[in-house]
């Protein structure tokens, strides 16, 4: 049997889907663990990029620390936040993912803000508004295609590194693939190669179904710019 | 009695001690080589498939949509996945690993390549074309020199991320640096194993980094002294 086959024959087993730390148990942390680390990923990033893209200041900052988490690796990152205060378990994973879903976030809020016209900005100065309430009146929804673009290319890097969480026993979709690699490649083939199908599957139907939320959450003049957010959100992580 | 004095001789578990590295520096280097060498196949071969590509994007209009969608798709495909997809078939060695690096890296380097074949102006392209160069001449003579700048940024940001995917190389073994940080975690949270892993990780991403900045600096004699 060659191992697509196997693959086949191991997901039409149906207690591979229900058994303890089958494949509904893992879909489970997996999707809890990214969300978490999506949530707080966005808690950090984007107040702060706001407020930078705000005063105008910080682009260095931006750019810095996306460099920065580019070349950590996420396994160091995995292994090293177990030992410190967060200790082992779920918080030292979600922490681990979340540093990695701050740089999209990050640089899109604070793209969002900058791309704003300066002379709407000055318009609502003119109106009177203090600065909190420009930001919060005028460049945060003309900021939200971004937001939402950065958020989009977050989450699915964060589902896609999730998978890495089983090197430190963290559970989620990479345990299938590891533990099937534990059984050599002979017997755990098609374990493995189903594991790699779950995983993939997953990241590209969230990234599919936050493109159409996207949409829907944008309004339609702005949806021009929405476009031209998308292309920046995939600059933002390819760095050009 | 000699309980507590074995007690007192525990050496604790501190972030980073010289003892380690003196006592492994074997290992340590044969890792570090490991992952060097593993990262320069893996650029140029990347560079080799890449740069071609970015080209007949260039070329043929039509397909830069296809080719930065199937770069695009291939990126968005978790690290750990591409193993489970490759390593069935290549088994568990440096194909694999090579294979999977190679994967990822080629996004980057056509989308920068791509960008930089197109902010060549079109008065350079059509005096060099005024001039008598061919489609290759001008290729070779001018648009690629020209496009160098953004070829340099797409092989810097492949060499880094590279550097940091190759340690997922653990789940076949075959990590580089990455094993000395697994192996770490293994035995026993060994702090001072998993930090040496790490650091010499970042340390290598970052000579690299700086190598090709300097070789761009001499290959773009033209932009010296320019800001940016």
């Amino acid at each position: 049997m060659n191992p697509v086959q196997q693959a086949v024959v191991w997901l039409n087993d149906p207690l591979n889907w229900t058994n303890p730390g089958g494949i509904l148990d893992r879909l489970g942390e997996h999707v809890s663990i990214s969300a978490a680390a999506v949530l707080l990923g966005c808690l950090v990033a984007w107040p702060l990029g706001l407020w930078l893209g705000h005063a105008g200041r910080g682009g260095g900052l931006v750019v810095l620390i996306s460099n920065l988490t580019l070349a950590v690796p996420t396994l160091a990152l995995l292994t090293i936040l177990p030992l410190t205060f967060l200790g082992f378990g779920r918080p030292a994973v979600v922490v681990a993912l979340a540093v990695f879903a701050v740089p999209p976030l990050l640089a899109n809020a604070y793209t969002g803000v900058r791309q704003v016209d300066p002379q709407t900005r000055e318009a609502a100065r003119g109106m009177g508004m203090t600065g909190t309430q420009v930001l919060r009146q005028v460049e945060l929804p003309l900021a939200i295609p971004y937001l939402a673009a950065g958020f989009r290319t977050a989450a699915v890097q964060v589902v896609a590194t999730a998978a890495l969480a089983t090197f430190v026993n963290g559970g989620g979709l990479g345990e299938i693939i590891r533990l099937g690699f534990g059984l050599s490649i002979a017997v755990g083939g098609g374990q493995i190669l189903a594991g790699g199908l779950l995983v993939a599957g997953l990241a590209v139907g969230v990234e599919l179904l936050l493109g159409f939320v996207e949409r829907l959450v944008t309004p339609r003049p702005l949806r021009r710019a929405r476009r031209r957010a998308a292309r920046r959100a995939a600059d933002a992580v390819t760095g050009s | 009695m000699s309980f507590r004095l074995s007690y007192r001789a525990d050496p604790g578990n501190p972030w980073f001690t010289w003892q380690y590295v003196r006592d492994n520096s074997d290992t340590v280097l044969a890792a570090l080589r490991d992952h060097t060498t593993l990262t320069l196949r893996a650029v140029l071969i990347a560079t080799l498939i890449a740069v071609p590509l970015a080209v007949v994007a260039y070329w043929f209009r039509p397909l830069t949509g296809p080719i930065l969608a199937l770069t695009g798709v291939l990126y968005t495909v978790p690290s750990l996945a591409l193993f489970a997809f490759i390593a069935p078939y290549l088994g568990i060695g440096v194909a694999t690993v090579l294979s999977v690096v190679v994967l990822y890296a080629l996004l980057v380097i056509v989308r920068n390549t791509v960008a930089g074949l197109n902010q060549v102006p079109a008065e350079v392209r059509e005096a060099a074309e005024g001039m008598g160069y061919g489609r290759w001449g001008r290729l070779l003579r001018v648009e690629l020199p020209l496009a160098l700048p953004g070829i340099l940024t797409g092989l810097r940001l492949a060499t880094v991320s590279t550097v940091a995917l190759i340690t997922v190389g653990v789940v076949i073994g075959r990590g580089g640096l990455g094993q000395i940080i697994f192996a770490g975690f293994n035995n026993n949270f060994y702090k001072a194993q998993i930090m040496t892993g790490t650091l010499l990780c970042v340390l290598l991403a970052l000579v690299l980094d700086l190598l090709l900045v300097g070789v761009g600096r001499l290959l773009t004699p033209w932009l010296r002294g320019r800001v940016g």
